[in-house]
């Protein structure tokens, strides 16, 4: 029984001269692998060269500060609620007197790590969060390590730094044009 | 100083051993860089500038890997099957002109060929065939049914494509009348290319140069899908080294024999005309000189192509199945091959040889020039 009518009927005819000559299908073959010899090559020379990023792209996470250099995060729990992956866990603290330069709101987080196995950045802990802390990078990803306790990332490895402009060296940084080109195209978008 | 004859033959017959080593060694990177480029890639590129020092890394490698013995091997055969299989293909570039004569202000002509035998042809021949020995030991060392299946492929196939190509090789004898690949070398110089002559020839003989040198489609003594790693799965280190870098030195001497006796070895076209005019400019000596020397560079771009050629099939076929590959040399190329042989001897019946016909050639031969340099 046929299941489709897409089945092609091949008829099994034996080879005549020409094709036992095996010559003509040779040179036909050598034809076109050396139309490829000339053609583009598909490699990405891959430290020197990166793939261009959408600017959509989800990649490594960050906690944001406000605009005085104050953690945003309160350790409300809800991007870890909304983490299908569970790759969110944190401990809660009470924010101390004279602490009120460091912490925007009374409580923060005393301890945030997300566990990049885990995660599947898929960016639910983003939407989730009311304070506007945690966000996805599309200009860097978590890069390979040795060990697997590396890639649990903790607060120091997530929280922006005060300077705006000191980013963190970790992770896979774009290069001046990639960025430039990253930056052109959003506010394309935007537009 | 006096500089005896011998001495500069030692020093051509060093220069050869060295060449061929080294484009040995090239090939591989060439074989990686053709291979990466024919499907889309670019190729190591990462030791050196353009991957160049990555023959120097693939040695290390090969050097520092561990010396195997497989339980059951005899020891002795195992370590004289690379050996074997080194120095066959190192002997056979021994007899190839690579370019005519370098003359001296004294009259001294150098040779640029590390020894002239007037069987020069059926020494190679001779010399190919033994390489097989190489890969039958090995593989019968080795104590490893792959391994000897391998070993019985390469033997029974060396056996089958010798015999299509000695035909094809006869057919071409009865062309030039010698078997010394200088004096062929020297009659492309003053006549036309025995392509010209011999095409049906050549394509056989270049199949069959591809059969015995062990390459795609023919590469079925090592066939990896097959027997895991053919005459080569108990090998490691630098014999395995060996065993793969005389496959490159076979293919090296292939190319030059190819070059060599059918595509006019050192001549080119052009050559009588710039010999003449460098000759009323600069002289008798000078002219010989540079014509020899662009005739080696010429010869080298004519053994490179061959080498490109080796790769791109390499790359463009997939291996013949083995009652193919039999039913290709028995029933096909040797039968053809006769057929060559028929139709070249009514050919010279026709219209006489090449050694007839060049009596007539205005030319002056190499051999009268080197007289006349002489005086």
């Amino acid at each position: 029984m046929k299941l489709t009518n897409r089945s092609k009927h091949l008829e099994k005819k034996p080879m005549t001269l020409l094709e036992r000559a095996y010559l003509p299908a040779v040179l036909t073959g050598m034809g076109i692998t050396l139309k490829h010899f000339f053609s583009k090559k598909a490699t990405i020379r891959y430290p020197e060269e990166l793939r261009p990023i959408a600017p959509t792209f989800r990649g490594l996470h960050v906690l944001k500060r406000d605009e005085a250099g104050r953690e945003r995060c309160t350790a409300c729990g809800l991007c870890a609620v909304a983490c299908p992956a569970e790759a969110i866990t944190m401990v809660a603290g009470e924010r101390k007197k004279g602490e009120e330069g460091l912490y925007r709101e009374e409580k923060y987080a005393v301890s945030y790590e997300v566990n990049m196995l885990r995660c599947i950045f898929c960016g639910l802990c983003e939407e989730a969060c009311p304070k506007a802390a945690v966000y996805l990078q599309a200009d860097k990803m978590a890069p390979p390590r040795f060990e697997r306790d590396e890639f649990i990332y903790g607060k120091d490895r997530l929280v922006e730094p005060v300077d705006p402009n000191a980013r963190s060296k970790r992770g896979i940084q774009l290069t001046a044009e990639q960025a430039e080109a990253l930056a052109r195209r959003m506010a394309g978008m935007d537009a | 100083m006096e500089i005896p004859a011998l001495a500069w033959q030692g020093l051509v017959i060093l220069a050869v051993f060295g060449i061929t080593l080294l484009i040995a060694t090239y090939s591989t990177y060439a074989e990686r860089v053709v291979a990466a480029f024919l499907q889309d890639r670019v190729g190591p590129d990462r030791a050196g500038p353009y991957g160049l020092l990555q023959p120097l890394a693939d040695a290390v490698k090969l050097f520092t890997k561990e010396e195997f013995f497989p339980a059951g091997s005899s020891r002795g055969l195992f370590i004289f099957g690379p050996c074997l299989a080194m120095t066959t293909a190192l002997m056979a570039s021994a007899v190839i002109p690579f370019g005519n004569t370098i003359l001296l202000g004294d009259g001294t002509a150098i040779r640029l060929q590390a020894i002239e035998v007037n069987i020069g042809m059926l020494y190679v021949f001779g010399v190919v065939s033994l390489g097989v020995y190489g890969l039958m030991i090995g593989g019968w060392a080795s104590n490893n049914k792959f391994s000897l299946l391998g070993a019985v492929r390469a033997a029974a196939q060396a056996v089958s494509y010798e015999l299509a190509m000695g035909m094809a090789l006869i057919a071409l004898l009865m062309v030039t009348g010698t078997l010394s690949l200088r004096e062929i070398a020297l009659q492309q110089y003053n006549g036309l290319w025995n392509i010209v002559y011999q095409p049906l020839g050549f394509i056989i003989f270049i199949v069959c140069a591809f059969a015995e040198t062990n390459r795609t489609p023919f590469d079925l003594p090592e066939c990896e899908t097959e027997l895991v790693g053919g005459y080569h799965t108990e090998y490691s280190s630098m014999k395995m080294g060996l065993y793969l870098f005389a496959e490159y030195i076979n293919v090296f001497v292939a190319s030059a024999v190819m070059s060599t006796l059918y595509f006019g070895g050192f001549s080119f076209p052009g050559e009588h005309l710039l010999y003449n005019t460098l000759t009323s400019s600069q002289g008798e000596l000078f002219a010989h000189n540079a014509v020899t020397i662009l005739g080696t560079v010429v010869l080298f771009a004519k053994i490179f192509f061959f080498i490109f050629f080796f790769m791109w099939v390499r790359w463009t076929l997939p291996r013949f199945r083995y009652d193919q590959l039999m039913r290709l040399g028995w029933t096909m190329l040797f039968p053809i091959a006769i057929l060559n042989i028929l139709l070249t001897g009514a050919f010279i019946l026709l219209f006489g040889n090449k050694e007839a016909k060049l009596d007539t050639t205005k030319q002056p031969a190499p051999t009268e020039i080197r007289a006349v340099a002489r005086k």
